[in-house]
């Protein structure tokens, strides 16, 4: 018997490119001496599919062009546009210069690279997160990377999945691999079973305050327990994608029926007897058990309640029935320090009741929540009642194709006469760099993944919340308890 | 990439946890598609602050900045790297930084130096106090001392990023030496398990 193993540990192996010609080769030229860092080299890890967006790739490209070298596989590169792209008028030119150039500039060295492109007007066009699920282009077991921290998503589908910086793309690009140090794993269990009205999004909240935004700095999480199986694929994908809101290179969760179903189907997906061998793959993957991870976590699912955040970290969160903290309240002056800033930068004082808190701006969307249940989900509550005076809310489907699909059910019509906006798919309000932004002084309430300051724009406050809870605050003027809003049909 | 060997500087103490790199360079600043000039955007909205410490002129030159834990946290963005190394600075002291950064610090030839909680307030109030004091960092000898030689201590760094720093080789021609086992690894493989995107 083989020791039992990780499902990260297990895709990982599966990876590593074992090297022994080239140790060979360089122990022969050393004169038969092991070099320096013979033996201690991280392992080199077979990339399966890269993805690639416009604002990181540029440099790469340029780099590969300086160096004369080749993309090496763009059969498992698929490049979209999505951080910087209008959300409205893409029939008109693109208002900034610097944004043209830089959408232009993917789309010539993909054209350059042989990279296939969905590009702004491809149906597919959309969050990078997004569009690889959605076309099954994301399967089980793979290896994943992007340059972009939310890479994570993929994991839901028990692929390892993890963002990259522009030097570690060009790398990829150029060799399909990357020398990588094994992380330690991390074992997050949600047990019990969440009330109505609580959702992925207040899971993954509540998993970042209890852990902390360093807490799985260094660490791949596998999130794990009957509250994490009983989600949705899209819910799974929305908790995989904050892991690295914990500090975490990676998340990911084993996959089962419910991914099994989710995929099938898809464009890329196999079908006939490949889908039955890859089934019989797939379902080989999970962790063993008597596994041994480096830290192992567990949370009571049935304690987790609609969360909001209230800081400028997405751990600086509480229960929306709960008010502000106060600083005095933490236990190291680093802490009190950090919390009297975020509060000053948040305009809120200490115990302010949360469901007093009011907004301004409503964004549902991004790769956290962009997906088309996601929209369900905050249609469902907004559906025959209107954004409250004052308020500015929109909706930004996370691809064409799920806008599509929303148009098809009708879901345009309740977000736009409930007095939201429909605009195009793309990051949008998410990350402050795109037209949409907040305003200095503008607070939100927002489906998306960071309210560090100034990420939705300069002196823009960000709440982070799930599309629930985001629709209601949009009705309300104010942050509500969606479960006092809402009858609940389970 | 030049090689790395010894920063000497003098150093200054941003003494704020979880530092993040919309902080670091803002979102808006991205949207260009060079790899230099982002140093004057580089902590764009705390800089527009008079008192912010990075205005001090006394640590004008300054070549190493020291924060706290989870430095670098958030997006994956390079530019936070470029946008640091425009500001002068090749050496960054923390109780711990984000992975992805630390990464790209290390593609950059920055050094991310990881001390205690207790070193990291011995130097964070010296740095406070001399200003004009100066650290040297010795990459062989893994030693971040002050100038003066009064404090030493020793860091971990991986010994590959080590020796490659070092050595100032380049990380993809390493790796294109390996080109013979990867072509290997891709031929043995099932080609099965794993989707194409030219359809």
């Amino acid at each position: 018997m083989s020791e039992p193993r990780t499902l990260a540990g297990k895709v990982w192996d599966q990876h590593a490119v074992p090297s022994p010609l080239q140790e060979e080769a360089r122990i022969a030229a050393l004169g038969g001496e092991r070099g320096a860092a013979q033996g201690e080299r991280p392992d080199l890890l077979y990339i399966d599919l890269h993805l690639v967006h416009e604002v990181t790739s540029a440099q790469a490209f340029e780099g590969l062009r300086m160096a004369g070298r080749s993309v090496r596989r763009p059969d498992l590169t698929l490049a979209t546009v999505d951080h910087n792209v209008p959300t409205i008028g893409r029939d008109q030119p693109n208002p900034d210069p610097v944004s043209a150039t830089q959408i232009a500039t993917l789309q010539q060295n993909a054209k350059e690279f042989g990279v296939p492109l969905f590009d702004i007007f491809d149906i597919r066009q959309g969050i990078v997160h997004i569009i690889g699920p959605e076309q099954g282009y994301t399967q089980p077991g793979m290896t994943i990377v992007c340059g972009d921290s939310h890479t994570s998503t993929h994991g839901a589908f028990g692929s390892l999945a993890f963002g990259i910086g522009t030097s570690e793309v060009e790398h990829v690009l150029a060799t399909q691999t990357l020398r990588q140090v094994r992380p330690k794993m991390m074992s997050v269990e949600v047990t019990g079973e969440l009330g109505p009205g609580v959702t992925a999004k207040d899971v993954i909240l509540a998993i970042i305050h209890e852990i902390g935004v360093h807490g799985g700095i260094g660490h791949i999480i596998e999130y794990r327990g009957p509250v994490i199986q009983a989600l949705s694929m899209e819910g799974r994908m929305t908790v995989c994608n904050m892991s690295i809101e914990a500090g975490a290179r990676a998340g990911l969760i084993a996959p089962d029926e419910t991914t099994f179903a989710y995929m099938e189907d898809r464009p890329q997906v196999p079908a006939g007897e490949r889908w039955e061998r890859a089934l019989d793959r797939w379902s080989r993957l999970a962790t063993d058990d008597g596994a041994a991870f480096d830290t192992e976590v567990t949370v009571d699912g049935s304690q987790i309640v609609p969360y909001v955040t209230w800081g400028t970290n997405p751990s600086q969160s509480v229960r929306v029935t709960d008010r502000v903290p106060d600083p005095q309240g933490m236990p190291t002056e680093t802490e009190r320090e950090a919390t009297r800033r975020a509060l000053e930068y948040m305009d809120l004082a200490a115990g302010t009741p949360i469901r007093e808190i009011r907004i301004d701006r409503v964004f549902l969307g991004s790769c956290t929540n962009g997906r088309i249940e996601d929209l369900r989900s905050a249609a469902r509550v907004v559906s025959g009642k209107h954004v409250a005076e004052g308020v500015r809310a929109m909706v930004v489907p996370g691809s064409g194709l799920v806008k599509q699909q929303a148009e098809r059910e009708g879901l345009d019509a309740v977000f736009t006469r409930a007095g939201f906006e429909w605009r195009d798919a793309g990051c949008s309000m998410c990350l402050g760099m795109n037209p949409d932004i907040l305003l200095p002084g503008e607070r939100s309430a927002s489906t998306s993944n960071r309210n560090f300051e100034g990420r939705q724009g300069p002196g823009g406050r960000t709440h982070l919340v799930s599309p629930e809870m985001a629709a209601a605050a949009a009705v309300a003027g104010h942050f509500v308890d969606v479960r006092e809003v809402m009858s609940w049909s389970r | 990439m030049e090689p790395v060997r010894t920063v000497r500087g003098k150093a200054i103490p941003l003494d704020r946890p979880n530092v993040d790199t919309d902080q670091i360079i803002p979102a808006k600043h991205l949207k260009r598609i060079e790899r230099s000039g982002y140093g004057p955007f580089a902590f764009e909205a705390w800089r527009a602050q008079p008192d912010f410490v990075l205005n001090n002129p006394v640590y004008d030159g300054a070549r190493i900045l020291i924060s706290r834990q989870n430095f670098g946290s958030g997006s994956s963005r390079e530019h936070a790297v470029w946008a640091i190394q425009g500001l002068g600075i090749d050496a960054l002291i923390a109780t711990s930084f984000a992975d992805i950064f630390k990464g790209n610090c290390f593609q950059g030839g920055v050094l991310t130096i990881e001390l205690a909680d207790e070193d990291i307030d011995y130097l964070m109030a010296r740095a406070e106090e001399l200003p004009e004091s100066e650290l040297v960092i010795d990459l062989e000898s893994q030693s971040v001392s002050t100038a003066d030689g009064s404090w030493s201590r020793r860091f971990e760094i991986d010994p590959f990023r080590k020796y490659r720093l070092l050595r100032g080789l380049d990380d993809i021609g390493m790796t294109l030496a390996y080109e013979r086992d990867v072509t290997a690894f891709e031929e043995e493989r099932d080609d099965e398990a794993y989707p194409r995107t030219h359809t």
